[in-house]
């Protein structure tokens, strides 16, 4: 019979080795599917972890690693500050989506001038975005204790509608012969995010994630705030009893999330994408969850997180092409591993014991 | 009464890394009051949810009314017989009394036939009760009599009761010991679990003692003091703490019209409290578990606030000051909850010092945390006041609750507060960690520091308290010298019986 047994404290060896013991369970199961849909399950794995660093179109793919983990792993960080206090801002995506409305927005008012200042403030106008989109749960939770899941997941949807909106009107290209979508930022060396390093995928998105990191790690571990947001996350009446302030954690821990989202977007807009249009986002947002908790929420785990799941986005997209893998295969792949990762996680806290079954 | 009702012999029950139970036996007769004492930790309660159910024991057997009787879940025990009032109350609170004895039940009879019988039951066993109240809303007495009652319903033959007494006034205790005599009288036997031990001598015809999950001896208890039990119990002749009779000093805390609305749905609002507290006195405030007690110390910490002026620390107002502001100006506070509230159970002993320490320790540097300096003080309270633990890195859960409970004690004591206050400081700590904390509040008053002392122990009170008080649905009675206090005048500034009547003997 098994039995689950809880741990005097928290297995430090086992919070390191459930992210690996959930890769491997994704890549058996996941093996299974494809399978399951005919396709040789060895070939495909190889397709989606291998291929993109070392296959044969890896020049191409190799800086697509960072170029798709910097949104994630910055968004993440904002999103891991929020959960480890139980506040749970499921829109990053939404949050992410307005950061690049107003960071192209900013640049685009500026066209055609070129200046040095119209990327700064492209990326403050962002932040901003993205921050002020994430005030709206932040501040409903605080006065009228609002759910922040609901309120920040459904501003998401209308967030969408905004962007729709934006690239039809507003912003849509006065010289786009009447398609949807704004001016390509591409085109507007003032406010295109361009590689740092070329060819490396490495641009000023991704310098903020890496920035964000180490700003996380040291708020974390070295700071009174950052205590403080641990503390209301365990034990909210311990928090309380030693002057934390609920309400700022809250206002700090989305605003920051949103901030850190909307920055997100705005680099992405301003480079990758290079322009706003209706299908500009495609779920940063939502997988930055799965990367917070698949880095244990921990700064230097949800950087590890994110290249991750970078490579399943690229290797995923790479079966699709050369094995014909249908696309909600690669996504279920992607959830399969959150889904293994929260089984495995009970090792952290629990440990199972085999034992025979009593005589009635 | 000479009948043997059920034999315990060689009970054996061992949990990873410690023998819970250890080759336990003896007998409880029928008709008989049977004590079982021990201290925290003795393996009372693994025992009693053997005989219950709860548990299986490794070894061992049971014999019930010249049968074998290993019953294999509550279910089987209940049908045998037994029935067990728990120390910790399984109540729902927004369900009525009814529905929550109709909850237990197997199968439960229409409701209005159950309410007539909770009537009938309730009158012949002097425990009044309205089948129809919502449980929210009764007082922790009357929530012990839906379960006594739920109990009576069966027929028990066996009736467990844990600590029945840590939630009643002296007078509910007096009426209680009433009802369990005439169960009694009916032939139903009863195992009564306390570290009471007046209590124990006043009511119990037998007594067996654990220590360390051994049966150390057995006793009658009218036939034996009070201070020799407690030494079996502890198996070590105990130290009293001592008072150093310090002379008072002036007035630190000055409460004057405080009320205060409870933040929970069921808490007890406070209703114009007043009170003075003065430079090296220790007041004791007793009452009835839920009669304001969390709420005062809510108030004190400052996690809820009050009206300004309502709470003056040396002069000052402090009434809207948040905790941290409050310990700047020396007024420490540390709650009943070990886990969850005084202490974060996930976090290291050394983050859980911080979560006070911070600001009369200096702990960080404009926001910048002193890890050195945090780890350091976390040593030092584990040295000063001898929490066994292997280090500062472990986890508060990891630690027994008299060792969680010395650790946020001595936190507060060593950050030298001007007030003290601590709300049930003993309360489920075994008997030598609780003379060492009541001793290191002695300590701290002969210093110079106000001190309350939040308590449902009456002995411990009497022990500490240069002043008492009781809490009694909210208002605060005058405070009077502990010295000449008798039970009979404590039970009435609590609240006398609250309205209880004893059995019907004849009935």
């Amino acid at each position: 019979m098994l039995t689950l047994e809880k741990r005097p404290q928290p297995s430090k060896a086992f919070a390191y080795l459930t992210p690996v013991f959930a890769i491997i369970m994704t890549m058996i199961f996941g093996g299974l599917l494809f399978m399951a849909l005919g396709k040789n399950p060895f070939e495909a794995i190889l397709t989606i972890f291998w291929d993109p660093l070392f296959g044969e179109f890896a020049s191409y793919s190799r800086p697509q690693l960072l170029v798709k983990a910097g949104p994630l792993i910055l968004i993440a960080i904002g999103l891991s500050l929020g959960f480890k206090a139980g506040i749970w801002n499921i829109g990053a995506e939404g949050q992410y989506i307005v950061g690049a409305i107003c960071g192209a927005g900013a640049g685009l008012a500026f066209y055609p001038m070129e200046a040095w200042f119209i990327f700064p403030i492209m990326v403050i106008a962002g932040a901003l975005g993205g921050w002020a989109w994430a005030m709206i749960p932040a501040l409903l939770k605080v006065k009228f204790q609002t759910n922040e899941i609901l309120v920040s997941l459904m501003l998401v949807y209308v967030a969408e509608q905004l962007l729709a909106s934006m690239s039809l009107g507003l912003l849509k290209n006065p010289d786009g012969h009447g398609f949807p979508g704004s001016r390509n930022l591409k085109d507007y060396p003032s406010a295109f995010n361009g590689e740092i390093i070329a060819g490396t995928g490495m641009h000023w998105g991704v310098a903020a994630a890496f920035i964000a990191v180490i700003f996380a790690y040291v708020l974390l571990n070295r700071h009174m705030l950052g205590f403080s947001i641990r503390l209301t996350g365990e034990a909210p009446r311990a928090a309380k009893f030693s002057s934390v302030n609920p309400n700022r954690i809250i206002l700090f821990c989305l605003g920051m999330s949103g901030a850190l989202a909307g920055l997100a977007g705005m680099f992405e807009v301003a480079g990758p994408s290079g322009q706003i249009s209706i299908d500009f986002n495609s779920g940063y947002g939502f997988t930055a969850i799965i990367v917070a908790f698949l880095g244990r929420l921990h700064p230097v785990g949800i950087f590890f997180a994110g290249l991750l799941l970078a490579l399943t986005y690229i290797g995923g997209e790479l079966a699709q092409l050369t094995l014909g893998l249908p696309g909600a295969a690669i996504q279920l792949f992607q959830g399969m591993l959150l889904f293994f990762l929260l089984a495995v996680d009970l090792l952290t806290n629990y440990r199972i014991k085999f034992s025979r079954k009593e005589a009635v | 009464m000479t009948g043997t009702l059920l034999t315990i012999d060689g009970l054996t029950k061992a949990y990873p890394g410690v023998v819970a139970n250890d080759t336990v036996s003896f007998e409880i007769k029928t008709g008989e009051v049977h004590a079982l004492l021990g201290e925290n930790g003795a393996g009372k309660s693994t025992l009693v949810k053997m005989i219950y159910g709860l548990v299986k024991p490794d070894s061992g057997s049971m014999v019930m009314n010249g049968e074998a009787f290993a019953p294999p879940e509550p279910r089987a025990a209940r049908a045998s017989g037994v029935a067990m009032v728990f120390q910790h109350f399984s109540l729902f609170d927004a369900l009525d009394v009814a529905e929550n004895i109709a909850l237990g039940m197997e199968n439960p009879p229409p409701m209005r036939d159950l309410a007539a019988r909770i009537r009938q039951v309730s009158e012949e066993y002097g425990l009044p009760l309205d089948p129809f109240r919502t449980v929210g809303d009764l007082s922790a007495g009357e929530r012990q009599r839906v379960e006594i009652i739920r109990c009576l319903l069966q027929d028990p033959k066996l009736l467990i009761m844990d600590e029945p007494t840590s939630v009643l006034t002296p007078q509910e205790v007096d009426i209680l010991f009433e009802t369990l005599r005439k169960l009694t009288a009916e032939g139903v036997a009863i195992l009564y679990i306390s570290h009471k031990l007046e209590e124990i001598r006043a009511l119990c015809d037998h007594a067996t003692i654990l220590r360390l999950g051994k049966n150390v001896g057995t006793c009658i208890p009218a036939e034996t003091s009070a201070r020799d039990m407690a030494e079996l119990m502890v198996g070590t002749e105990l130290q009293t703490p001592k008072s150093a009779g310090a002379t008072l000093g002036d007035v630190v805390l000055d409460i004057s019209g405080l009320s205060m609305p409870s933040p929970s749905a069921f808490g007890t609002a406070l209703k114009n409290v007043h009170m003075r507290l003065r430079a090296g006195e220790v007041l004791g405030i007793g009452g009835v578990a839920g009669n304001g007690q969390d709420e005062m110390l809510l108030a004190l910490s400052g996690e809820v606030r009050v009206d300004a002026d309502a709470l003056k620390l040396k002069g000052e107002p402090i009434g809207r000051l948040a905790p941290n502001a409050r310990r700047a100006l020396g007024l420490l506070t540390a709650p009943e909850e070990r886990l969850g509230h005084a202490a974060a159970p996930n976090m290291s002993l050394t983050e859980n010092a911080l979560l006070t320490g911070n600001v009369r320790k200096g702990l960080s540097n404009k926001g910048f945390l002193r890890w050195g300096k945090t780890q350091s003080f976390a040593e030092e309270i584990i040295e000063k006041f001898d929490v066994r633990t292997p280090g500062p890195d472990n986890a508060a859960r990891s630690l027994s609750g008299g060792n969680l409970q010395k650790f946020v004690i001595g936190r507060e004591v060593l950050q030298e507060p001007e007030v003290l206050v601590v709300n049930q400081p003993t309360w489920g700590v075994d008997a030598s960690a609780a003379a060492s904390i009541r001793q290191a509040i002695l300590d701290l008053a002969a210093g110079g520091t106000a001190v309350i002392v939040i308590s449902q122990d009456l002995d411990e009170l009497m022990e500490v308290a240069d002043n008492f008080a009781a809490l009694n649905e909210g208002r605060l009675t005058e405070a009077r010298p502990t010295k000449g206090l008798s039970i009979d005048e404590i039970g009435l500034m609590m609240g006398g019986a609250h309205g209880m009547e004893v059995a019907h003997v004849d009935a």
